[in-house]
């Protein structure tokens, strides 16, 4: 039986995990069709963000939830500016442009911190369940990755943020002709894509440790579960993670990390061959 | 007094030329139609008032400021308001929440949501129900009354009746003259329904490739 509940509790971390690492992507990829090669290093920049500003004297958590989204928020808002707004609607040209940030980045802090991996221990010890124990923190960031997605639907449902992004998303020239400036919400949608990836980032830095060419590990997992989703950002990539995040740590238990990951890649391709347009391409259509 | 004034206007898409030489202008509370064949430039004349394209020469006064320059975005703030052909409904926002937005990007007060409604009986079944699948005259009323969420003074209407039922046209004529003679809107139309060209404008400019070429009151036209 305990067995049992810390298999449970881990697959749900690992799919909370999954859908907090893809969330900046899918914001980013599903409102506004940019293929952002970046991201992983836009998590990488939330890890030392974090680490920094904590290691500089700075109380963790307000270099996790503060320090981190606002420092890589920044970055995302001269990037847009400097680079993505001059290709929109280009998505080839910011494949490669957002390509080559990835790899600017990766040098500039590889010039800055040195090729090597650091890390904050995780905080909150660990929770213990008969013979096992899980980390409270994983369990933390399992809570704040489903808080970040409820608070995302919130947005997008309920306020007039979100019903601006919602319809500029769906068609851009008309918004434009009711009187909504394109390019100030497409901003304002990179810098919010960024800022999450930044926090996502950072949550996960005490956990995975953080180097220069972490984003590397994450960006095909993210990608894979951004593209499975299908159209719907949050349906899409919640619905994404929780099957292949479920089929990740299951055969990670069964059979250690590596098959883990190769069963993940193996679920997505076999999904995306039944589901090419994605999960949410057959399955909750009209969600957000 | 003129709200709209238009001299010497050029526009078209990249290095071909579809207007020339165009200029008119429209009254307060004036609806003025434009006729022509397809291709004539009819729709590119309403892209350029919008702003959709930038016209390459001449200018375009809007209660008198020159708006040739500026985004579309800009010109429906003033109250320039553009319901294009094919309406452009947003497909995964609900009818009212495609009103809303129109009224949240222009600054309008959110009752007017409610109004709107109230002017359109056909929209009251479905105000919860998504824009992509309404009818071709639900969409085309929808558009009107998005449109008329964000408060303008003079309205672009492209090809209003194009694929609806004659009951629909009628309502939608019967709407805008309402409006016209309670908030003093002025409209530019684009049309090939003679009846609906007719039945609401008060003057007729035909286009031929391009330019204006005869001004006729709408009898005349029909």
């Amino acid at each position: 039986m305990d067995y049992a509940i810390i298999v449970l509790l881990q697959v749900v971390v690992t799919i909370a995990n999954l859908a907090l690492i893809s969330a900046g992507l899918a914001v980013i990829f599903g409102m506004m069709r940019i293929i952002n090669m970046a991201h992983g290093e836009f998590l990488m920049l939330g890890g030392y963000a974090a680490l920094v500003s904590h290691q500089a004297g700075l109380n963790l958590w307000l270099s996790i939830f503060v320090v981190a989204p606002l420092v890589v928020g920044l970055v995302g808002a001269v990037i847009e500016r400097l680079v993505i707004r001059r290709l929109y609607g280009r998505m080839i040209d910011t494949m490669l442009a957002t390509w080559g940030v990835s790899l600017a980045l990766v040098g500039l802090i590889t010039v800055i911190f040195g090729n090597t991996v650091a890390g904050v221990s995780p905080p909150l010890g660990s929770l213990e369940i008969g013979a096992y124990a899980i980390g409270r923190y994983e369990l933390l960031v399992a809570g704040v990755s489903a808080l970040l997605f409820a608070a995302g639907w919130w947005v997008l449902a309920r306020t007039p943020v979100g019903l601006i992004a919602r319809a500029a998303m769906q068609n851009r020239d008309m918004a434009a002709a009711l009187g909504v400036d394109p390019a100030r919400v497409y901003a304002a949608t990179f810098v919010t894509g960024a800022a999450i990836s930044g926090l996502a980032g950072a949550l996960i830095a005490p956990i995975a440790g953080v180097a220069p060419t972490i984003g590397a590990a994450y960006i095909a997992k993210t990608f894979i579960t951004v593209i499975s989703g299908g159209a719907a950002i949050l349906a899409g990539t919640l619905s994404a993670a929780g099957l292949l995040g479920a089929v990740n740590a299951a055969f990670s238990f069964l059979t250690g990390p590596v098959l883990g990951e190769v069963a993940l890649l193996a679920c997505a391709v076999l999904l995306l061959r039944l589901l090419p347009q994605g999960v949410t391409g057959r399955f909750f259509r009209r969600s957000l | 007094m003129s709200i709209l004034a238009v001299s010497n206007l050029a526009a078209g898409y990249g290095a071909i030329g579809v207007l020339r030489d165009v200029g008119f202008d429209i009254a307060q509370g004036e609806i003025l139609g434009i006729l022509g064949h397809n291709g004539m430039g009819k729709s590119t004349l309403l892209k350029a008032l919008s702003g959709a394209i930038l016209p390459s020469a001449g200018a375009i006064l809007f209660a008198g400021a020159d708006i040739a320059q500026e985004p579309p975005h800009r010109r429906a703030r003033r109250g320039l308001g553009y319901v294009p052909q094919g309406r452009q409904i947003f497909p995964g926002l609900t009818v009212r929440e495609n009103m809303a937005f129109a009224a949240r990007a222009s600054g309008a007060p959110l009752v007017i949501v409610d109004e709107m409604i109230a002017r359109f009986p056909r929209l009251q079944p479905i105000v919860d129900r998504a824009g992509g699948v309404l009818s071709g005259g639900e969409q085309q009323i929808l558009a009107l009354a998005r449109c008329l969420c964000a408060k303008p003074s003079l309205i672009l209407l492209d090809e209003p009746t194009e694929g609806i039922q004659p009951s629909i046209r009628d309502e939608i004529v019967e709407t805008l003259l309402t409006l016209r003679r309670e908030l003093g809107l002025s409209i530019l139309l684009v049309e090939q329904n003679l009846k609906f060209m007719t039945d609401l404008a008060d003057r007729v400019l035909h286009m031929e490739k391009g330019r204006l070429a005869f001004a006729a009151p709408p009898e005349a036209a029909a």
